[in-house]
């Protein structure tokens, strides 16, 4: 286990530099000045001078690399423009939300995606199966930012049942807070439901073909405990980590729902800093992002790993 | 009797000898009723956008303050918009944005994508391993992520959105094509074509490269259907196509302004958005049936 931790880290080194490069290098992208873009409408000659010094823009763009690079390895991920605060405080501040939003829409996916997943392969070939198909289908190809917009027009302005935006901290009111996050949840989680679905099934599958499943229903167990206890518990262990690669799309899709839904997470962040030219807010948040998707996807190797013998090698 | 099976094999032979790959393809795409489902609807898009000036009833620009969020009507099927223009042609110029979005994205990453991945799995060595490593660094940020940040660096604009949606996607076929590449470089052909002396370029290009088209074109179809989520989405954030030119992601943010009162504003171009990726869905899941070998 402990050498193909210490690969995997060593393999982490190279793309995150290469990571960090692409991140920078979206500053080159700014068409003219970057200082002048940087400053926005404010023209004041100081605050030009400021970006100038505190990008180095003036040295070559090595050197200003290496600065960068400095800076984010002692955790300064710049300033914003716009709120004269630290990105990296921003980002902290905002984290807190999206996790609250991604940790209910992984759990509204695992019951959704799995459950379908399961009785599809279970009634392969019957209504159900077509059915969870179909529905698989639906989350894949429905943008999430009209399913937003559906479920407010439905549950906020038809139905006045929940709060059509805004968003209330746990710590406040814990059941206006789940009021003002599942429609969100419901939404972010919608589309990875669909891949769990499509993943649950292929494993279910081939698993209840398999010899060990044959021998439990030979030795006449009830078929519900030949499915939930001999074929899930193996069918699962992929579908959970392949899920986990989902993150990403999870990811993406906060930043479209936090629009939405006016949720100050993450996503609208970044949107936000985006609509204001604040760059060094949008490169600091691509760079979390990234680096949070890695360690992420790194840890769903190392599950995957751990429940797999075979692969420790 | 054994005649009879020399025949049958003869006459089996010569009608697999006849049938090329592209025609097999076809006659097992045809049997999927889903991915000709998805064909028809994709067919049914480009005609609304080349055939748009003809088909159109209106002026997708025009506005008129005596028809402001106006219902659906005989006279606007979909109803209108916020300064009176007819939703129907809006979603019928719309899907001018989208379709051209998608092709021209996946084209961009299709044009980059395939040749560094055919470079690095073909050579090799330290190439291969920096080609490697930038496309895991672009698989490692989130793909609307990356495009966001791209598209905003760029600047907002329809031809900016699939520059970025482009080089988003291109590490997927960076790493699919040096896949394939490796995996065909060692087949017997390769070595023949090798051991008559072709060069390099002319391995890649006319022995490698039509081997490997079937997974590329499955991933291209697929990518549509993912670039057309993500034009809309860059739209709906106003980094897309700009107003007042229509497009179904702009079209949807408009409308979320106007829910209480006007929310046929947002099914429409939904409902475009829907139709176009499931259709491009359906058609990559019946093209990845039809084209693998294992399929009879």
């Amino acid at each position: 286990m402990l050498p193909f931790l210490g690969r995997r880290l060593l393999q982490l080194i190279p793309t995150l530099f290469f990571v960090s490069i692409i991140i920078f290098g979206l500053q080159q992208l700014l068409p003219g000045d970057p200082a002048l873009i940087m400053a926005g409408e404010d023209r004041d000659p100081e605050v030009i001078a400021q970006i100038r010094a505190q990008y180095r823009l003036d040295q070559p763009i090595p050197v200003q690399y290496v600065y960068w690079m400095k800076g984010v390895l002692s955790g300064d991920l710049g300033e914003s423009m716009r709120i004269k605060q630290p990105v990296l405080d921003l980002v902290l501040e905002k984290l807190p939300v999206t996790a609250q939003l991604a940790a209910m829409a992984i759990v509204i996916a695992l019951v959704i995606g799995v459950g379908a997943g399961i009785v599809s392969a279970v009634y392969k070939d019957t209504w159900l199966d077509y059915g969870a198909n179909i529905f698989a289908l639906w989350g894949i190809s429905t943008p999430n930012f009209w399913l937003g917009i559906l479920l407010i027009f439905l549950f906020s302005v038809q139905l006045g049942w929940l709060p059509a935006s805004g968003y209330v901290r746990p710590s406040e009111d814990f059941s206006a807070s789940m009021a003002s996050t599942i429609m969100p949840a419901f939404v972010l989680g919608n589309a990875i439901a669909a891949i769990l679905m499509r993943h649950t099934r292929g494993a279910m599958l081939q698993v209840l073909s398999s010899d060990y499943v044959r021998t439990a229903r030979a030795k006449g167990l009830l078929e519900r405990s030949v499915v939930l206890k001999h074929a899930m518990r193996n069918a699962l262990t992929p579908v959970i980590t392949l899920g986990a690669l989902e993150l990403g799309t999870l990811l993406s899709g906060a930043v479209l729902t936090e629009q939405i839904f006016t949720i100050p997470g993450f996503g609208k962040l970044i949107v936000d800093a985006v609509f204001n030219r604040d760059y060094a807010v949008v490169q600091g948040v691509v760079l979390v992002t990234a680096t949070a998707y890695i360690i992420l996807n790194l840890l769903a190797d190392l599950a995957y790993v751990m429940v797999n013998p075979r692969l420790r090698g | 009797m054994a005649s009879v099976t020399a025949t049958d094999t003869i006459a089996t032979a010569d009608t697999l000898h006849v049938e090329s790959p592209a025609r097999r393809a076809w006659r097992r795409l045809r049997r999927r009723k889903g991915a000709m489902v998805g064909f028809g609807i994709i067919v049914v898009f480009i005609l609304l956008a080349v055939l748009a000036p003809w088909i159109a009833p209106d002026d997708p620009l025009k506005q008129s303050w005596s028809l402001v969020r106006k219902a659906p009507s005989a006279a606007h099927w979909f109803g209108t918009d916020e300064v009176g223009r007819d939703l129907l042609s809006r979603v019928i110029y719309g899907a001018r944005a989208s379709l051209s979005a998608g092709i021209i994205s996946v084209g961009i990453a299709l044009c980059i994508g395939v040749p560094l991945g055919i470079i690095a799995g073909y050579l090799g060595g330290w190439v291969d391993a920096l080609i490697s490593r930038i496309t895991d660094a672009m698989l490692a940020t989130p793909f609307l992520i990356l495009a966001i940040a791209l598209a905003a660096f760029l600047g907002p604009s329809l031809t900016n959105a699939m520059i970025a949606i482009g080089i988003t996607a291109t590490p997927i076929f960076i790493r699919l094509t040096r896949g394939q590449v490796m995996a065909v470089k060692v087949e017997d052909y390769i070595e023949a074509a090798r051991a008559v002396g072709n060069p390099k370029w002319r391995i890649a290009l006319f022995h490698i490269l039509p081997n490997i088209l079937p997974p590329l074109l499955v991933q291209a179809t697929l990518a549509l259907a993912a670039a057309i989520i993500a034009e809309a989405a860059l739209s709906f954030l106003g980094l897309g196509q700009q107003p007042p030119a229509p497009s179904w992601g702009s079209m949807l943010n408009s409308a979320q302004r106007f829910l209480t009162n006007a929310p046929w504003m947002a099914i429409w171009p939904g409902v475009a958005i829907f139709l176009a990726v499931l259709s491009f869905n359906l058609l990559g899941d019946g093209l990845r049936d039809a084209l693998d070998p294992k399929e009879r």
